[in-house]
This record gives C-alpha cells, sequence and structure tokens, in this order.
C-alpha cells in the first residue's frame, strides 16, 4: 500500500497528483504533514510542493473542468477541513482519467465528487451569513469596522459584495480567528492587512466592539435604534426561538449588534 | 437630527407596521454605482437578522404614520382604537435608513403609512421620503413601497420610478367577507393600482426596448397579502385567488398573514387564542406548488377538499389522493414527474437528473446525495426497489393510501394541527 504525505497546501495536493500521474500509482491516502502514519505501511512518498508542477495541474484542470466546478473546488479549499484532502485528490486524479469531453464534475454519486460539492456548498452558505450578519460600527475617523470570525475562511469571498455596496465609505473586515482582514478606501480594490500588535488595536476582539474613544459620538444612538427596531418588529404571538436559532446560529451572536 | 425621543416613535411605527409579513428583497440585481450607497443583490435577497418570532428582518419595515381615517376591523391601526400614535418626519426616516444600511443592518427600506386627511395627501408624503433617498442622498439600495389605494395616476407613476417592488395588500380574499370587515373599502380600490402599477411596468419594458437607459419602473415586480382566518374563507377561495394573480405577469409573491386577534372587542371577528401557524404554513407548501412544481390550483384543492390537510403537506395529500401515478422510476421519469414525488424537492430533482446521466442511481446512492427517503421511498422504484422478489420495499399501491397516510404523519404533526382545529371551532360571526 502506499501512501503520500503532503505540506497541507493547495499546490502541495496538485503536485502530489502530478506525482501519482507521474510515478504511475493510485496511492491509497493522502496524509497531511504530521498525521500519524498508519499501521502496515509498506511504501511512503513525501510529495515536495513544487510550484510548477502545480501550475501544470491546474492549466490541465482548466481544460477539463467547467468553470463553474473550478471555482467549487477553490471555494471548498477556503473551509479549512482536514477532510477534504482526501476527496479532493480523488476528484482531480479521476478527472485526468476521464476520456476527454466527459467530466465528471456533475456525477453527485460519486463519492469524491458529492464530498468536495457538499464542502463546498458549506463554504458558500457561510459567506452568505458573512453578508448577512457582518455588522458595521462607525470609528470617529469615519471608518466602519466590523470583526467577525467563522468556521471556515470566507472573508476573501465577501469583500468584493461589500467593496460594491459601500464603495464611497471607508471599511475594515478583519477576521479575528485568523488575524488579518481587508481594509477598503475609495474606488481601488480592497487591500490585505494585518496588525503586527493585535492588542494594540483600538477594538476588542472577543465581541468586536470599538472602544469607547474610537467610536464615533452617534453610534451608540444607532445602536441602540436598530436594537429597539428589532425588539419591536418582532409578534409576540408568533415567537418562535427555534426557527430563529436555525436561520442565525449562535455562534455568529456576538458579534452582532442586536444580540450584544 | 436624531435624538432619544426619534426612538420612541420608531418603536411605535415598528410595532404597527410589523403586522405586513412581506420583507423580501428579491427580484432585482444592481450592481454598485460610483458616487451612490449601496446595490441589490437579487436572488432570494438576503436577510440581515432573524427575529425571536423566528421571521427574517431584511428590510427596515415602519410606517410613516399609523394614524389612519380608516376603521377596518383587522387592522391594529384603525381609528377606533386607542393606541399610540406617532410619525417621523422625512429627514428622520431618510436618516435612519442610512445609517442602517451603511452599518449592514438592513437591505433597504419598506414603507407604509395609515392614511391621512386623503389618499393624495399620505401618497405624496410616502413619494417625498423615496425621492430624497434616491436623489439627494443617492440610495442605490431596496425600496419597497405601499401604494396607497385611491393615489393618483401621477403619483404612482413617480413612485414606481424609484421603488425596485410595490405592493397592495388584498387582505380578505372575498369582496363581501371585505364589505363587512371594512366597509369603506372593496376589491376595486385594491385591483385598480395593481392594475395602473403592471401596465405602468409592461409600458417601460417597451421603452426600454427603444431606449436603452431608459429609468426602470417597479423592477422587481408587486407582491400583495392576504389574512388567514379572519373570514370564513376556505382555502380553496385563498389559492384560487393566488394563482388569479400569479397570472398576472408582474405579481411575484402572493403573502399569507394568520390572522392574529389585534382588535379583541370587535363582534365580527373570530376570537383566536393562537394564529392558525399550521393552516398558514400549509398554504405557503400550496403557494409554493403553484410556482414551482408545476402544480394547478384544482390538483391541491377541489370540490370534495375545499381546505388543505392540516396533518399532512399538500403535495403528499395529492399523492395520496393519486396512487395510480406511482410508483415513479427516478431514472426513467422526467424532471416535472420527479417534482411531483413527496420528498423530493427542486434541489434532489435537479441532482437526480444530472446524475443519472452518468449511470443508473440506486436508493443508497440517493440517500448519498442527499435525498431524503422518508417519504420518498414508497413513492419511486429504482434499481433494487423495482425488483419483484419478496423482501422488497412495500409502495404506495401494495399499503394503499390510507395506511401509508397513517405511517407518514408524525405525532407532533398530528398534534399541532389537533391544536389548531379546536382553537378555530368557537369560530366567532
Amino acid at each position: 500500500m502506499t501512501f503520500y504525505t503532503f505540506d497541507g497546501t493547495l499546490d502541495g495536493l496538485l503536485t502530489a497528483v502530478f506525482d501519482a500521474f507521474e510515478r504511475h500509482e493510485a496511492p491509497e491516502k493522502l496524509l497531511a504533514a504530521g498525521d500519524m502514519l498508519p499501521l502496515f505501511c509498506e511504501q511512503v512518498h513525501e510529495v515536495v510542493t513544487d510550484e510548477a508542477k502545480a501550475k501544470r495541474v491546474w492549466a490541465g484542470l482548466e481544460k477539463r473542468l467547467s468553470r463553474e466546478a473550478l471555482r467549487m473546488i477553490s471555494v471548498s479549499w477556503l473551509s479549512e477541513l482536514p477532510e477534504l484532502a482526501n476527496p479532493l485528490f480523488g476528484y482531480v486524479c479521476k478527472t485526468f482519467r476521464q476520456p476527454a469531453g466527459v467530466s465528471i464534475e456533475r456525477n453527485f454519486a460519486d463519492p469524491d465528487v458529492l464530498a468536495v460539492t457538499n464542502i463546498a456548498r458549506k463554504v458558500l452558505h457561510e459567506q452568505l451569513r458573512m453578508k448577512q450578519f457582518i455588522r458595521f460600527q462607525k470609528a470617529n475617523d469615519g471608518t466602519y469596522l466590523a470583526v467577525v470570525a467563522p468556521d471556515h475562511n470566507v472573508v476573501p469571498l465577501v469583500i468584493t459584495h461589500f467593496a460594491d455596496r459601500f464603495n464611497d465609505q471607508p471599511w475594515l473586515i478583519y477576521d479575528a480567528k485568523r488575524h488579518y482582514g481587508y481594509y477598503h478606501e475609495g474606488g481601488g480594490a480592497p487591500v490585505r492587512v494585518t496588525f503586527e500588535d493585535e492588542s494594540a488595536v483600538p477594538f476588542n476582539l472577543a465581541d468586536g466592539k470599538l472602544s469607547d474613544e474610537a467610536l464615533s459620538a452617534d453610534d451608540h444612538l444607532m445602536q441602540e435604534l436598530w436594537r429597539t427596531y428589532f425588539k419591536a418588529i418582532c409578534i409576540r404571538e408568533r415567537m418562535n426561538p427555534r426557527k430563529q436559532l436555525k436561520d442565525m446560529p449562535r455562534r455568529y451572536w456576538k458579534f452582532m449588534t442586536e444580540k450584544q | 437630527m436624531l435624538t432619544e425621543n426619534t426612538m420612541e416613535r420608531l418603536r411605535i411605527l415598528t410595532e404597527s407596521a410589523k403586522y405586513d409579513v412581506s420583507c423580501s428583497s428579491s427580484g432585482t440585481v444592481r450592481g454598485g454605482k460610483k458616487g451612490m450607497v449601496g446595490n441589490t443583490v437579487g436572488g432570494v435577497g438576503i436577510c440581515h437578522s432573524f427575529a425571536d418570532d423566528g421571521r427574517c428582518i431584511s428590510l427596515l419595515k415602519v410606517m410613516l404614520t399609523n394614524s389612519c381615517m380608516y376603521d377596518c376591523a383587522y387592522c391594529v391601526n384603525r381609528r377606533s382604537n386607542d393606541i399610540p400614535r406617532a410619525t417621523l418626519s422625512v429627514t428622520e426616516l431618510v436618516d435612519i435608513t442610512m445609517e442602517f444600511y451603511r452599518r449592514n443592518y438592513i437591505e433597504g427600506l419598506f414603507l407604509s403609512s395609515g392614511v391621512v386627511r386623503n389618499p393624495d395627501y399620505t401618497m405624496e408624503r410616502l413619494v417625498a421620503i423615496v425621492r430624497e433617498l434616491r436623489t439627494r442622498q443617492r440610495f442605490n439600495g431596496y425600496i419597497h413601497l405601499k401604494s396607497i389605494p385611491g393615489a393618483s395616476p401621477e403619483l404612482l407613476a413617480e413612485a414606481g420610478r424609484y421603488a425596485d417592488r410595490m405592493s397592495v395588500n388584498i387582505e380578505i380574499p372575498k369582496e363581501e367577507s371585505l364589505k363587512l370587515l371594512a366597509p369603506e373599502k372593496d376589491h376595486q380600490s385594491v385591483f385598480q393600482p395593481m392594475k395602473r402599477i403592471q401596465q405602468g411596468v409592461i409600458e417601460n419594458r417597451e421603452d426600454r426596448r427603444h431606449l436603452r437607459h431608459a429609468p426602470r419602473f417597479v423592477p422587481a415586480g408587486q407582491s400583495t397579502q392576504m389574512i388567514v382566518g379572519a373570514t370564513k374563507e376556505t382555502d380553496r377561495d385563498i389559492l384560487t385567488m393566488s394563482s388569479m394573480l400569479y397570472a398576472q405577469p408582474t405579481m411575484r409573491r402572493v403573502y399569507y398573514s394568520g390572522y392574529i386577534s389585534v382588535n379583541t372587542y370587535d363582534p365580527r371577528l373570530p376570537v383566536l387564542k393562537q394564529p392558525p401557524l399550521v393552516r398558514e404554513n400549509r398554504l405557503y407548501q400550496a403557494d409554493w406548488l403553484l410556482r414551482f412544481y408545476h402544480f394547478k390550483v384544482e390538483e391541491i384543492v377541489d370540490d370534495q377538499t375545499p381546505d388543505l390537510d392540516l396533518e399532512i403537506d399538500p403535495k403528499l395529500a395529492w399523492a395520496l389522493r393519486h396512487p395510480e401515478v406511482f410508483p415513479v422510476d427516478v431514472n426513467k421519469a422526467d424532471y416535472e414527474m420527479l417534482l411531483r414525488v413527496p420528498g423530493l424537492g427542486v434541489k434532489s430533482a435537479t441532482l437526480i437528473v444530472n446524475a443519472r446521466r452518468y449511470g443508473n442511481l440506486s436508493s443508497f446512492d440517493l440517500k448519498k446525495m442527499g435525498v431524503v427517503m422518508k417519504k420518498a421511498k414508497y413513492f419511486i422504484t429504482c434499481h433494487e426497489l423495482a425488483s419483484p422478489l419478496p423482501g422488497a420495499m412495500p409502495g404506495i399501491n401494495e399499503l394503499r393510501p390510507e395506511r401509508l397516510r397513517a405511517l407518514l404523519v408524525s405525532p407532533q404533526e398530528r398534534k399541532m394541527a389537533e391544536k389548531e382545529q379546536q382553537l378555530s371551532i368557537d369560530f366567532g360571526v
């Protein structure tokens, strides 16, 4: 039985596909660096990530898959789930073994295609939740700040939406879990930002609140108005907290103005 | 300038507006523009929050004023009710909308109003707000505007240029019941503005064929609402009205609002301890069948069954009445037929149609793909389910519909339906 180990990056995974074809092997399993090797492991090949090889594999995929399927693959990678590696490896290998012109991307009876598609769907679902639940506070320098901590790395998927919607206001969306964010100011594309000293930022990473000195003068009133609205719109005769939790899971509440 | 005082009035006007169920921000795709604030995403829209009653909050749903000259029995804001009345100024409403929007609290504004002085006076003030939002504040987000019955066509035409969606509520599906509860209104006053909006949209479509940049008119179409359980209409009356409305080219959504006893003192209204939520839910399911599942009203409700079955969903009810069309072979049946199988939705049917091109599907494949087999398994055949060998899954025709029905109703559903039926027995009038 053959096992491959790789460094856990997408380039590493694509290199693994390259190696498998070059060595005429069908590895049993792809292991990330640091994973425990299984018993009865006869042969281990360590994949050395090579950007050139990865690029060739990706170019091959571009020829064989539709744009929609390629997007689903890129999106699924943002899930950061360890269980994605093997189905994705299988999906890519199978794509190259298919006769030309017959893509397996919509064969949902195939376990690998199904697993990758389902993971991508999960990620897309969460990016929608970011569009729904991100809450900005206005700082006194006019910047709008939102702090999030999504399960998957979805912030890169939503920034075009916010840049389009709020193109005339400077904003910062910061992922507290992954310690980076995107800053947007007038016109141009949002830029990726990180803070060297996270403890010095004027907002709390646990609940996303701006400190009182940094908050703009009327923001407290706006937040209070929103909370008032949120309470008033509820029809008490129809209380349904289960539905509320289903559509707005509690893990997102800590950054949401109306639930703080 | 917004102050603490604004907050109390916002609270009053929100409480007055909340019984209008429409909140969707769907129907238009409009990218952001330089120098303007906002965009609309289309699709199903974005829900920004969910209130404690589980309903989505997508738009800032608020009234301009809750004073009203009418006395409709089913409405909280009727003039004979002793409730706090309030009015927001144009600047206040515009400020709240912009500030909420910029903080990503909302997709836009859903504005309605009680009728003060006369319909034109009220409509004029509604139009003033959306005009201010679109022209001065350069607001490019979603606007849903209630049209005031009886307002002049000129005002309607101006409003339609600013709004994404407009709506007029029918409230009561039969005219004689409406006359009883709201003597000052009739169906004509509702249908006329609807017709005007539709005309505007169709004319605008023609204009845009010649002039690509002609401003759009109510691009997201219209919606309307009917109250369920305040009068004696059957589900058949309600659904017939809905399907008639959906036949109109600009009608996008009909909403159903389970009646909540807001005016308990009025003898013309039933006293309900609890709104008819199960019935409302079944009506929405039937509405979905009309819009996405190629069903006709006569298939869902007919002379024998003028009301929907509260214990089971309307599609299952249809299937149990028509055992002769089952079982359906998932590997051969066309998409429309798959949609008719209880338990299969648009998503599952699409998955099946796509996946079966690569080979025959077994029930195991279906389960893996995420098809819910609880109900579907009695109505389909696939590879092994079709086998005539002993031990094969018994289908609807082996079990008989009445026994299958008993199998598929969960005790919880039965309890909820029973509770609601008991509550509706002491119907007034």
